[in-house]
């Protein structure tokens, strides 16, 4: 029925082939991402290794007051510490958190000297901080999930993983507490409901340590509210203000009042400090003494009883509102489709997410039913989270690399840091951002890279990665004539057919 | 002698050497016409809206210390004054070094046309030069590129890459972007492919796929340019953080101090959305002003002989309000400032109608309202560094801007 080439729709819809996908598909890719979606336990990410979020918090906590301690026994040996900033105030340490973090520095050798034999060569690696070990641990999952875990085969559901990560968008840049928290708030409020009712994934976000962290509303006090009018504080609108903005409803639908409405309805969430006064350390806890008291009104509907039900209340609200389903609808077609996607796509997105009351397996089900997803035409370019998980999965050596630290490093320098967006709005998601020249010329730098370690035969990994008739004469011929197994590896990599979708 | 009326629809009190702006902007252009010298333009857009009231501090004004509380900024914090009513925020003595020397100059209580408190309909805004959010994909200062006259091009020809605009990171910010070619730049963080690779698939994308190629080609053109100066650049760091912020400019004055390289450059950087904990003389906003002063200074070093022809323009999408929020730190506001620094820059002055900060004078009771139009003051600047006339700025750069006067004087 389709002209797409079925390696084109793992490109389009999924991760991108890996040994073993071409032939899960067949001629029916749809089936295939179907069946992974309707597999039990689909979205989730099952490791029992990795802390929840809370947990993550408090461990950071004691690692904080640890590193507190032992500056203070010696002072000489301070300035090594970093960390120690954080001792100063709520916002912990992001300049110590930068200098331990070797994920974001350029190799310190010779250019491309980076591989791990040449490293342990000049000296035992040293450990990593605890902060940095968390967030690798976090990272270390997933690449063993996104390469060779169960259900991915195709792919999907991990990019509405991603997808909805970066709708709902939190940044490690924040510093210390949101990067060990950026891993379990995806775990926690982003995978369970990918395909359950967006509702859900909303509460569960915007209750998150991570979410109310990053958005600085754990300290948003009401003003009125008994501890309000004991203290020197107040309302923080920030996170009110992006609830409404980028995580539902889309600008234009809202005003000033209503932020400020909102963002009383939402007081008195936030989160446990290090002494666990009134819940355990880390965890998220409704403070009703910083709840602002009195009648508030959002969009026309007034919530009168104080109390943590009335945030949620009008949560929901959001979730319900007609703007949110068209803001979603938009925002998922532009994503899978192209940058202007057809109206009509948008339009039955939207409308099945009204109809089912925002139940996002029905809205990504109509996605994979919709005609004009399958146009062959590739629109859209990777991004370079899809480049770099779609090379991964090739085989012949291309993940002979799998390091959390080196997967980040390709990232960044790609300019899509890992849950690191410059601010709460996420990345782009645009061919012309993507496909700048100096992202470009990066992509064709980093190919280079994955590729040198490559020893195999281009041509099963072209079986392997593209399907019959996907790849074009000319991209065949470059690689047949390639110098070296490594440069047909990186021209692989950066055909269009690979590049694209 | 302190009033423009001349010049601008409002009454716009000059605090600092009010009567050399006058005098100035009555002068025939003669020294600044295009030709003359070779002129540089920078940029540099905040993202997240810097608090112009901590930046640049109205001491002077009654309302500002109860508003502010404990991140105000005083003469006890180390603030050195501008001109005994606006004082500098502490963390940048360079751009106080600057203002002293002349070639500094500070825009205040200044605003696009924007007057909602989204973040990213704001910098849609202000790089766009459009009225409004969502207009247009093309930004002001490439359409000023296009707007050149004939024979004043800023680059008397095309020269290594074609471009004579520079637009630094990985994705160069929207007010860079456009029809005119682009130089994109990066502080480069990996080993580069080798020529033989590059080449085989510059030939595919030739034969396959244009839009790709051309990309492709224009990266590899100013990443060959920047490696031809000063040797292999390794740089890392992120513009978000006051070490990448310097290491970002000292590569892009670079590029630009080069004889046939850009003349018109674009960056961004990140952070300055300062909700909570924002400090006072020190603290977070203070390290990232630290950041931005750096970044001047290295403009200065790197630029050489060529500062005195450059004008660096700072900006943000809106200011923050006016009272200390909750959490110690300020929201979405108004009005903010801007600031002008190189040698070009006819500086030692705050130029500002100042509204004032009593709670009547507010924008919607919460913000410092703005007095002064962002689009006006770039207007006075391309009109007399360029020699684009206000007609031509007016409906091709800043489209629907002809009812705002060009602010004139702003140069030396």
């Amino acid at each position: 029925m389709s002209a797409l080439p079925v390696s084109a729709a793992l490109a389009r819809f999924g991760l991108g082939a890996r040994p073993g996908s071409l032939a899960a598909a067949g001629r029916d890719p749809r089936g295939l991402f179907e069946a992974e979606m309707a597999a039990p336990g689909a979205g989730l990410l099952a490791d029992p290794a990795l802390p929840d979020g809370t947990a993550s918090l408090a461990a950071l906590y004691a690692y904080e007051r640890t590193v507190r301690e032992a500056a203070k026994a010696s002072p000489m040996t301070s300035g090594m510490a970093s960390p120690a900033a954080s001792a100063d105030g709520a916002m912990a340490a992001p300049r110590g958190m930068a200098a331990s973090e070797p994920a974001m520095e350029v190799p310190k050798g010779p250019q491309g000297s980076q591989g791990p034999a040449k490293d342990a060569a000049k000296e035992p690696p040293k450990e990593q901080p605890l902060p940095t070990r968390m967030h690798w641990a976090e990272v270390s999952a997933r690449l063993a999930h996104l390469t060779t875990g169960e259900g991915t085969a195709g792919g999907f559901v991990e990019r509405l993983v991603r997808f909805w990560t970066n709708h709902f968008a939190v940044s490690t840049l924040k510093g210390g507490p949101v990067r060990v928290l950026s891993g379990p708030f995806e775990r926690e409020a982003i995978r369970p409901h990918v395909l359950g009712r967006f509702a859900d994934m909303l509460r569960a976000v915007e209750t998150h340590p991570a979410m109310l962290l990053f958005l600085d509303s754990t300290l948003s006090l009401g003003p009125d509210s008994p501890a309000g009018r004991n203290r020197r504080r107040g309302l923080n609108e920030n996170l009110a203000r992006e609830i409404m903005e980028l995580h539902t409803l889309g600008v234009g639908h809202y005003a000033q009042a209503d932020v400020t409405a909102l963002s009383g309805l939402i007081t008195g969430w936030t989160v446990s400090g290090a002494d666990g006064k009134l819940a355990p350390p880390g965890a998220f806890f409704f403070n009703p003494n910083w709840h602002q008291p009195g009648p508030l009104t959002v969009l026309g509907r007034t919530y009168p009883e104080p109390g943590f039900q009335r945030g949620v209340d009008a949560l929901d609200a959001l979730a319900r509102n007609p703007a949110t389903a068209d803001f979603v609808a938009l925002k998922l077609a532009r994503h899978f489709v192209a940058d202007v996607p057809p109206p009509a796509l948008v339009g039955r997105l939207a409308r099945t997410f009204r109809d089912t009351g925002g139940d996002l397996r029905a809205v990504s089900l109509a996605l994979l039913a919709a005609p004009e997803a399958w146009d062959p035409a590739a629109r859209k370019i990777r991004s370079p989270w899809e480049f770099v998980v779609a090379a991964l999965r090739l085989p012949g050596g291309f993940a002979s690399d799998l390091r959390p630290n080196a997967f980040l490093a390709n990232l960044t320098a790609l300019g899509e840091p890992l849950w690191s967006p410059a601010g709460p709005n996420g990345f782009p998601d645009t061919l012309d951002h993507w496909a700048s020249p100096e992202g470009m010329k990066t992509r064709l730098d980093i190919a280079a890279k994955l590729a040198a370690r490559v020893q195999a035969d281009p041509g099963g990994i072209t079986e392997t990665a593209f399907s019959q008739g996907a790849l074009s004469d000319e991209s065949r011929h470059a690689l047949a004539f390639a110098e070296s197994r490594q440069q047909a590896a990186a021209i692989l990599l950066m055909s269009p057919e690979f590049q694209r979708r | 002698m302190t009033d423009l009326c001349e010049h601008a629809p409002t009454r716009r009190a000059l605090l600092g050497t009010a009567g050399a702006l006058f005098a100035w902007s009555l002068m025939p252009r003669m020294a600044s016409a295009a030709g003359a010298r070779d002129s540089r333009f920078v940029c540099i857009v905040l993202r997240g809206a810097m608090d112009g009231l901590s930046a640049v501090a109205p001491v002077g004004d009654p309302a500002y210390g109860p508003l502010r509380e404990s991140i105000a900024l005083n003469g006890e914090t180390g603030a050195p004054s501008l001109d005994g009513f606006f004082a500098l925020h502490p963390a940048m003595p360079n751009l106080a070094r600057l203002y002293r020397g002349g070639q500094a100059s500070v825009i205040h209580a200044v605003a696009t046309g924007y007057r909602e408190r989204s973040h990213f309909d704001g910098q849609d805004v202000l790089e766009s030069g459009q009225p409004g959010p969502g207009r247009t994909q093309s930004g002001w200062l490439n359409r000023l590129a296009q707007a050149l006259p004939a024979g004043e091009r800023v680059r008397p020809s095309g020269g290594a890459g074609g471009a004579d605009l520079l637009g630094v990171g990985v994705t160069p910010p929207l007010v860079v972007r456009g029809q005119a070619p682009v130089y994109g730049w990066a502080p480069p963080m990996i080993a580069r492919a080798n020529d033989e690779t590059v080449r085989r698939v510059l030939d595919l994308y030739a034969a396959r796929d244009p839009l790709l190629a051309s990309r492709l080609r224009e990266g590899l053109d100013t990443e060959r340019l920047a490696s031809t100066q000063g040797g292999a650049m390794k740089m890392q760091g992120n513009a978000g953080t006051p070490d990448g912020m310097r290491r970002i400019a000292e590569g892009a004055a670079r590029l630009l101090a080069t004889d046939d390289g850009p003349r018109l450059a674009a960056l961004a950087f990140d952070g300055w959305d300062t909700h909570a904990q924002e400090g006072g003389a020190t603290g977070r906003l203070a390290k990232l002003l630290g950041g931005l002063d750096d970044a001047l200074s290295a403009f200065e070093t790197g630029l050489g002989p060529r500062w005195r022809d450059t004008a660096i323009l700072v900006v943000t999408e809106f200011g923050r309000t006016a009272r200390v929020n909750g959490t110690v730190g300020t929201d979405h506001g108004t009005g903010t400032v801007a600031f002008l620094a190189g040698g070009r820059v006819k500086g030692g002055r705050v130029v500002a109608d100042w509204p004032g900060l009593s709670a009547q004078a507010l924008y919607e009771g919460r913000d410092l309202a703005p007095t002064t139009d962002l689009r006006g003051v770039m207007k006075g600047l391309f009109e007399e560094m360029f020699s684009v006339s206000d007609a031509t700025l007016s409906r091709d750069v800043f489209p629907g801007t002809a009812g705002i006067r060009p602010l004139r004087g702003l140069l030396a």
